[in-house]
């Protein structure tokens, strides 16, 4: 079935369900409850899961696969997000074409960017990249801005020549949709003390996801995914036995930068507005980091990688100093004062220190990512249940 | 005439002469070993076969068309197949994946984006990687990553990547240095059989006893220049030869 073996498509329909079902997961905590600020399953986070998820699967084509590390990836993403607002002014509040012109539009940027930038590998391609992604954030802060709108961003205006579509309904500026159906509606629903919001544009963003992520696994699978991965581990072998690493790798980087503007595309389609500081290379960074965080070259990592990164941005950041003593309020005053002390700078703002240090014993002690240490805790499961049914069958035999 | 004709290969390295009007002539399915002593040139010419260096004046053909000007994977491609003083496999890869690239390669041509198959469906390549592989005496490791094996086995690992492309001409720079004596032993082995299947090869090589029990034809290089072309049991008491390897003392 879908052209995957056993294991992928268990895989896959594990990551189906939990996205298809994330309004519900990501809310376990009761509504009003100590711990109802844990939960993630508002439309705005998830869609940001979703989307940074399609935007570090993309980078995972290339890094994870060629090796070839790109710091400039956020440009095309900023590319894309600028086309797409382009086409919900000019073309349609329909998000269709807009994400379609955006993956085009960011598709022919990476091919001029990563000819030239492929022409050197290692350090020196990291840096002409990055060079690329700079260079891109500072026209369109300066000299660019009659396309981007510099530094307040492109956004939509009320006197938008929409082609087809009205340039106002009642005095506002309609919202985007999906052949009629609007990215911000949704239903909530009612639990008990439970409360879920299925969002509109969160299942456009997961539906996306899933198909992004179903065609990276069939790139992993094929000939051509075995090809990146003898450009990683031997360039030179490759050339020596027939096969010309060059165009290889322009491919995964052009089908990676092609993934960036789908998921600007998708940013704009849910909020349509796009900044030049979208393509600064801290943006560029953090795709880096979710990927390795999760475990680069693996299939899932990428989307693991990204969840934790924005779980910790939106939620790790909201926790203040009123809530942890709230936290500590069963010890004396002086303990509660100290905790508050020492708890406080990895929270809050803090939140970078957490991640940080997180990063670092990731890479430090598990250099597969999140991944490896699921397999880790994995096979020591495993071996236990093992032991437990050798120690049966031997009670059996006695 | 010959599968591989040289004639006339000069390359000069600043004021040094790495090659001398070098002309050499190797004949389909036998075996051609170019010896010499240190710094004669044999893998400065061999370099001028693949891609990797272009003679100052010369022509490389191979059946007839020239090598020069050429990327090494276009020259791979035309049926030249090469390994290295120290065997050049893909580590991180699985031994069947790496002799599966190579047969792939010889499918598909220099680049093809085939990124919605499935490669668990090739079925055809992955049979003739795991028979390659059996040849090779390799078949039990299929699935082990490459960069474990020993020395010896990354030799044949190579060895049967080449072997998957089933190339006209097969390049071996000392294919045995560095090896036990019991390796090279193997490996003589190998490529004798190898050499059975019509694969025509060339070698480079200082160990004698590998020159004599394989090669049908000797050249010998000495400072750049050809000074003997001639089958093995003439070399042996060639005075001129003699002289090349140890200064004028008898062998």
């Amino acid at each position: 079935m879908l052209g995957l073996d056993a294991n992928d498509r268990k895989l896959f329909l594990i990551v189906a369900v939990v996205a298809l079902l994330a309004p519900i997961l990501l809310n376990p905590f009761p509504e009003g409850s100590e711990l109802a600020q844990f939960n993630a399953g508002y439309p705005d986070l998830m869609q940001r899961f979703a989307i940074f998820g399609i935007f570090a699967i993309g980078f995972n084509i290339l890094f994870g696969l060629t090796g070839y590390l790109s710091f400039g990836h956020a440009a095309f993403l900023g590319v894309g997000s600028y086309a797409g607002v382009w086409m919900l002014k000019l073309l349609s509040m329909n998000v269709v074409p807009a994400i379609i012109v955006s993956v085009v539009v960011a598709g022919l940027f990476s091919v001029v960017v990563g000819f030239i930038s492929l022409r050197r590998s290692g350090i020196y391609f990291s840096i002409l990249t990055l060079a690329f992604a700079q260079m891109s954030f500072a026209l369109a802060y300066s000299v660019l801005t009659p396309i981007t709108n510099g530094e307040t961003g492109l956004q939509l205006a009320l006197n938008d020549p929409r082609i087809f579509g009205d340039s106002q309904i009642d005095g506002s500026i309609p919202p985007t949709n999906f052949f009629g159906f609007e990215m911000r509606d949704g239903f909530e629903l009612a639990l008990g003390p439970w409360a879920f919001t299925f969002n509109v544009g969160y299942y456009l963003c997961a539906i996306i996801l899933l198909l992004s992520f179903y065609i990276s696994v069939r790139i992993f699978r094929s000939p051509f995914g075995m090809m990146l991965r003898a450009v990683k581990t031997n360039q030179q072998r490759l050339k020596y036995t027939g096969k010309n690493p060059k165009p290889y790798t322009l491919a995964a980087f052009v089908i990676s930068g092609m993934y960036a503007g789908l998921a600007g595309g998708l940013m704009v389609a849910m909020d349509p507005l796009a900044g030049a500081e979208r393509m600064q290379w801290t943006a560029s960074g953090e795709v880096v980091l979710m990927t390795i965080l999760g475990g680069a070259g693996t299939l899932i990592g990428p989307v693991l990688g990204a969840g934790v990164i924005k779980y910790f941005e939106n939620i790790f950041s909201k926790i203040n100093d009123t809530i942890l003593h709230n936290w500590f309020s069963f010890m004396p005053d002086t303990m509660q004062d100290i905790f508050v002390f020492l708890v406080n700078p990895f929270i809050g703002k803090g939140w970078h220190l957490t991640l940080g240090i997180m990063f670092m014993l990731v890479v430090i002690f598990l250099p597969g990512g999140l991944v490896e240490g699921a397999q880790k805790l994995g096979r020591l499961f495993k071996r236990k249940r093992n032991k437990q049914a050798d120690n049966n069958a031997l009670d059996a035999g006695d | 005439m010959g599968i591989l004709q040289v004639q006339g290969v000069n390359k000069n390295f600043g004021g040094l002469k790495a090659l001398d009007d070098v002309n050499i002539d190797v004949e389909a399915e036998t075996v051609h070993a170019i010896i010499g002593p240190n710094g004669a040139g044999k893998s400065t010419l061999l370099n001028c076969f693949i891609g990797r260096l272009e003679p100052d004046t010369g022509t490389v053909e191979f059946e007839g068309q020239s090598l020069l000007n050429r990327e090494p994977h276009e020259i791979n491609q035309m049926g030249v197949s090469r390994v290295f003083q120290t065997p050049e496999i893909f580590g991180d890869l699985t031994l069947l994946e790496n002799v599966m690239i190579p047969a792939f390669a010889k499918r598909d041509g220099i680049f093809k984006i085939n990124a919605w198959n499935s490669v668990a469906e090739e079925h055809e390549i992955k049979e003739r990687a795991v028979q390659v592989l059996e040849d090779m005496g390799l078949v039990d490791a299929l699935q082990d990553v490459a960069s474990q094996l020993s020395r010896g086995d990354k030799r044949r690992l190579e060895l049967a990547m080449c072997l998957a492309q089933e190339p006209k001409l097969l390049l071996l720079d000392e294919p045995t240095a560095g090896m036990s004596r019991s390796d090279t032993n193997n490996t003589i082995e190998l490529m004798k059989t190898i050499s059975k299947r019509g694969v025509t090869m060339i070698v480079i090589e200082h160990d004698m006893h590998v020159v004599f029990s394989l090669a049908d034809r000797i050249s010998v290089l000495h400072q750049g220049h050809v000074i003997v072309e001639d089958l093995p049991d003439k070399i042996k008491g060639n005075p001129k030869v003699q002289e090349a390897y140890l200064g004028g003392a008898h062998l």
